[in-house]
């Protein structure tokens, strides 16, 4: 039971990025490796930002537009500098690995004994005896959730059009009237958001930031989007949203299980891309065989 | 009034692979002009078109539209008054998104795309309409994804979105070009009606000579980045597919083809 309370844990609070991930992957079609600088990022600010004593919810908030505008750095060296989209990331990413050590002051910021979304006196007196084990998953659920059905309303937007456009035909976009950077740059903004968001949840339930917790960020969130939107889409009816959640819990289930049988906690990050590269692997065989039977 | 005015344009400036496309070149196009350009390949029609809607910058020259130089314009604000369909009938639409949502982003042109709902139902009997004026039964897949539709069926749409919003000029780049002739035919004649209806000024470059001869109320034919045959009004409509084939063949055995 335990594990899996820690496996919808894990997988709802790299949902969140996952969400984010599938906004640039999926619909803006940009490999956007920043993910890998501001989930940490939106850790490294969550951590100095409890010990400050600023509310733990008003924090989600400014992890989130934090996050938004590394986003829009990214976008603007894309698109203003015209430096490749691959290579815009990873000039973000690094950039951020010194600037959240200078946020966090340090490279391991433990936070533990504060007060945080998932554990403060509020809660303490209104959750029931019985509910407290799944104290944590039910939050995680809900902030998911919102996080889930806000994207959803975005894109449906007129906004939000322009984004799925842009993604796949920017000609389109330009036709329109509409300047196809600044388009991109909101996409990525939203993406960055969310990874920071994530960062934010992950550091509140962990108690801790760790300098290192981002490395692989992007991986896990292109897994959780191709497992869900691969796996997931089959069944017509689910939303790619919702997908991609359910993909990112999957994907959390299969690490766990890995290291369940017997593979050594710091063998994390082998797994995690082993894992990727037979997702990819896999995925894409089925859709050779789809192409042949066509 | 549409005004290209010694326009200059090299390919690889400066280099030994330097190539001269336009030297000089001007061109005036009037309110309510149909122009039909043709010419062989690499003569510049293409070009002409990338210029005037800022795909490509040009070295030199001017480009005023209703008296209003545009030179600098970027691309994204000159489509204000431009509606432009591609030779690639996937250029003119989104193909993961659904007939009913692409009208609706061709609907919202011009106006803010802001957090308001993308697609306004009380308007679908109004794309309806729209669509069933192609008569190709498009109006009853208003929930289908674009991308599984066919080339015609596409270009079709994109024709359709191009010139739903209030426009000055239609620019049409060998729009029937990737089509089959049946299916190229359809859209001409649905091309000829939207442009009198709408009083379009359009500017179409196109590799069909009897589409050039038989649409539009002017020709021009381009050729090393001039124009060689520059004909409107009762001379145009005098004018047969023999006549500009003549002068085509000319211009290409002169090129050595």
């Amino acid at each position: 039971m335990s594990i899996i309370i820690g496996v919808l844990e894990e997988g709802l609070i790299y949902a969140i990025m996952s969400l984010g991930v599938y906004i640039t992957y999926k619909i803006l079609d940009f490999p956007d490796l920043s993910v890998d600088g501001t989930f940490p990022m939106g850790a490294a600010l969550t951590a100095a930002l409890i010990l400050k004593g600023l509310p733990p919810v008003l924090i989600l908030l400014i992890a989130f537009l934090a996050g938004a505008l590394a986003g829009i750095i990214t976008g603007l060296i894309h698109v203003k500098l015209k430096v490749r989209d691959l290579l815009s990331g990873i000039i973000m990413m690094t950039a951020l690995y010194s600037i959240n050590l200078r946020i966090a002051g340090k490279a391991n910021l433990p936070i533990f004994s504060k007060e945080t979304i998932f554990d403060n006196t509020w809660l303490n007196e209104i959750v029931p005896e019985t509910l407290v084990p799944y104290q944590v998953v039910i939050i995680l659920l809900v902030i998911v959730v919102i996080c889930k059905v806000l994207l959803d309303w975005y894109l449906q937007t007129r906004s939000g059009y322009l984004l799925r456009a842009v993604g796949d035909n920017d000609v389109l976009v330009t036709s329109l009237a509409k300047d196809k950077g600044v388009v991109k740059i909101v996409g990525l903004a939203i993406a960055n958001g969310f990874a920071a968001l994530a960062g934010c949840v992950y550091c509140q339930q962990k108690s801790f930031f760790e300098i290192s917790i981002g490395t692989g960020t992007m991986v896990i969130g292109l897994a959780s989007v191709i497992i869900g939107t691969k796996v997931f889409n089959r069944f017509g009816f689910l939303k790619a949203t919702t997908a991609v959640i359910l993909g990112s819990i999957v994907y959390k289930a299969c690490v766990s299980i890995a290291i369940a049988m017997g593979m050594e906690p710091s063998d994390l990050k082998l797994i995690t891309s082993i894992l990727f590269l037979l997702i990819l692997v896999f995925s894409n065989q089925k859709e050779k065989k789809v192409k042949a039977h066509a | 009034m549409l005004e290209l005015n010694y326009i200059n344009k090299f390919y690889n400036a400066g280099t030994v692979n330097e190539m001269c496309l336009f030297d000089d070149f001007s061109l005036q196009i009037q309110s309510g002009e149909f122009v039909s350009v043709v010419g062989s390949n690499g003569s510049g029609k293409t070009s002409m078109l990338n210029i005037i809607c800022g795909s490509i910058p040009i070295d030199s020259g001017a480009i005023v539209i209703n008296g209003k130089n545009i030179t600098n314009m970027p691309e994204y604000l000159r489509q204000r008054r431009i509606g432009r369909v591609y030779q690639n009938p996937a250029m003119g639409t989104c193909p993961s998104m659904t007939i009913l949502e692409n009208m609706a982003l061709a609907d919202n042109k011009g106006k803010p795309f802001n957090f308001r709902r993308g697609t306004n139902r009380q308007r679908t009997s109004f794309y309806r309409e729209q669509l069933q004026m192609l008569g190709l039964g498009l109006e009853d897949k208003m929930e289908v994804k674009v991308g599984v539709l066919s080339g015609g069926q596409r270009q079709a749409m994109a024709l359709l979105m191009s010139t739903m919003t209030p426009i000055e000029f239609l620019i049409l780049d060998e729009h029937t070009a990737a089509l089959d002739p049946k299916t190229a035919d359809i859209i001409m004649e649905l091309t000829g009606r939207v442009v009198r209806e709408k009083k379009l000024t359009t500017i179409m470059v196109t590799h069909n000579l009897r589409f050039a001869v038989e649409y539009g109320n002017r020709l021009v034919m381009m050729h090393q980045g001039q124009a060689v045959i520059d004909k409107a009004g009762a001379e145009k409509a005098e004018l047969k597919v023999e006549d500009i084939l003549e002068q085509f063949n000319a211009i290409s055995i002169e090129c050595g083809n």
